[in-house]
């Protein structure tokens, strides 16, 4: 065959193919950027950014588990504006793509405020608005919680940027469709998930939390099979796309996702233990999709 | 930073829980000495993070202390079976500071990253002190290869069974040009109230990723934040902020 096509088009926006390093799992590209070049890549999600520079949780803020890893960074990152005049300049010399901008906040006002801050900055694709950070007290995830405050966020988000906006939600919800219908009608242009799964670790030997913020995010392999479903339930519900994301670290699990429903797929925790994850995953996708007799990505997706 | 696959040509016990790993393969990227690696290994998610004892050649020399599933399953492992290990991570000692007398203090599992330090400290012609702090006569590791690379070495135990009885900082000479340091925290903060010069610290956090990517060990200084295994391990002195 060796004729596969891995383009996909997120929001108006053509990949060379759904692959996207998620938000907080690849900085802001450079560190990888000397390993590999990063224009194989269909786009990435950058650092959650904020409003005001932040330097986030106490340390441990990481946890072993069983095929995954608990995460308390809480939203580490310079602030939009430096995210513009420094990291987004040092990024345009190694990435030549449109970014996924991914922002986070703890008011209404904040996400609009570095939105539009972003909005324009043309190196910025699509704008990834994250309701859904388990990390952060008082913000992040409360907005991903409630289909209203989630809506609220998407409006004042829609009304500052021409820009496609993604809004990011949460797995530790009772009824993840109603928030992404919510979302859709506030005028989303498309829904991510999952963020990660709130979860903890307790030492035996000191007898306390392994993570100095007690709690965290919950990501890697062990979390795939909550993904696929949520990707499921949540993209037969809505008519916008949806990137898929959790646990992802093949590219069988990309195509297992997009059956799901996914447009485009987000790989996370698998590239801080292979720095090379998304490369490979991409150079592998062709061999993949003709085991599975797929000619186009773009056909699979919601198949299932 | 490299990904490479290394074979392992001997993994010895050195004390109950104490192991010598010698690794063969590229380590184009081991560039300093204080640098570690990132080991993956079977069934663990996350890499296991390891500093460098020492690098000659395509030889790397891992010493490593028994404290959880990931050394187990390395002190496990026989010759000919093979690693997937990252390489070149942290910035590792700066010898450029060490002037003609340099002290290096190590403590516990601190220990290893420091062989390397003086065997390059040494090279340079340098007259390098060290004081090797543990608990007990039954922990104390690599007393000898210090001695043989003609370091002036002290060794102390904390209950005195061997060596100088106390910690390191009761060992401390009277005069030395610089010094650098690796061991648990509180080792580290004796050592930064008890120094009369400028120096160099290694540190540990719980790490993720190991280069860089995830943010997981960040720390603040007072030239902005630092990723433990990016801008780190090592510190200098004066770049220091103890949280409480």
């Amino acid at each position: 065959m060796g004729s596969v096509n891995t383009k996909v088009t997120l929001c108006g926006i053509e990949m060379d193919n759904p692959i996207i390093p998620a938000s907080g799992t690849f900085g802001f590209g450079y560190e990888f950027a000397e390993l590999y070049d990063i224009n194989c890549l269909g786009t990435f999600s950058f650092k959650g950014t904020t409003k005001d520079p932040r330097f986030g949780n106490p340390t441990p803020r990481i946890a072993e588990c069983y095929a995954g890893m608990i995460n308390a960074v809480g939203l580490q990152n310079p602030g939009v504006e430096k995210v513009i005049s420094e990291e987004l300049p040092r990024l345009a010399k190694c990435f030549h793509k449109p970014v996924m901008a991914n922002v986070s906040g703890f008011a209404i006002e904040d996400y609009a405020y570095t939105c539009e801050k972003l909005d324009k900055e043309d190196q910025v694709g699509w704008l990834e608005v994250n309701v859904s950070c388990p990390n952060v007290h008082g913000g992040g995830m409360s907005f991903g919680t409630q289909p209203e405050a989630a809506a609220a966020v998407t409006r004042a988000v829609k009304a500052v940027t021409k820009k496609p906006v993604i809004i990011k939600l949460s797995p530790n919800v009772t009824d993840i469709v109603s928030i992404a219908k919510a979302c859709e009608e506030a005028g989303a242009d498309g829904i991510s998930l999952i963020n990660t799964l709130l979860g903890m670790r307790i030492n035996l030997n000191t007898r306390k939390p392994v993570i100095a913020n007690k709690m965290g995010g919950f990501s890697g392999p062990a979390i795939f099979p909550v993904a696929v479903r949520m990707v499921y339930q949540v993209a037969h519900a809505v008519k916008i796309p949806v990137v898929g994301m959790g646990g992802v670290s093949s590219a069988e699990d990309v195509i297992e996702l997009m059956l799901a429903g996914a447009t485009a797929v987000e790989v996370g925790a698998a590239n801080l233990v292979n720095p090379f994850a998304c490369r490979d995953i991409i150079n592998d996708l062709p061999r993949v999709m003709e085991k599975y007799r797929i000619q186009s990505l773009s056909e699979i997706i919601g198949q299932a | 930073m490299k990904q490479g696959i290394f074979e392992i040509k001997s993994n010895i016990a050195l004390t109950a829980t104490v192991y010598k790993m010698v690794l063969v393969g590229d380590t184009s990227d081991v560039t300093a000495p204080g640098q570690f690696v990132n080991i993956l290994l079977d069934g663990l998610f996350l890499r296991r993070p390891i500093s460098v004892n020492d690098c000659v050649g395509d030889e790397l020399i891992l010493i490593y202390k028994v404290v959880g599933k990931g050394t187990e399953q390395m002190a496990k492992m026989t010759a000919g079976q093979t690693l997937d290990v990252l390489t070149g991570l942290g910035n590792g000692y700066d010898l450029s500071k060490a002037g003609d007398r340099p002290l290096l203090i190590g403590g516990g599992v601190g220990v290893p990253p420091l062989y390397m330090l003086a065997r390059q400290l040494r090279e340079a012609g340098k007259e390098v002190s060290v004081i090797l702090g543990f608990n007990t006569k039954d922990e104390v590791f690599c007393e000898a290869d210090f001695k043989a690379l003609g370091c002036d070495t002290t060794v102390t135990t904390v209950d005195g069974s061997y060596g100088v009885k106390g910690f390191v900082t009761n060992a401390l000479p009277e005069s030395y040009t610089y010094f650098y340091t690796c061991g648990p925290e509180p080792m580290l903060k004796a050592v930064y109230k008890a120094t009369v010069t400028d120096g160099q610290f290694s540190f540990e956090e719980r790490m993720g990723c190991g280069f860089g990517a995830c943010m997981g060990c960040s720390c603040k200084t007072v030239t902005g934040n630092k990723r433990i295994c990016k801008e780190g391990p090592v510190l200098t002195k004066e770049d220091i902020i103890w949280e409480a």
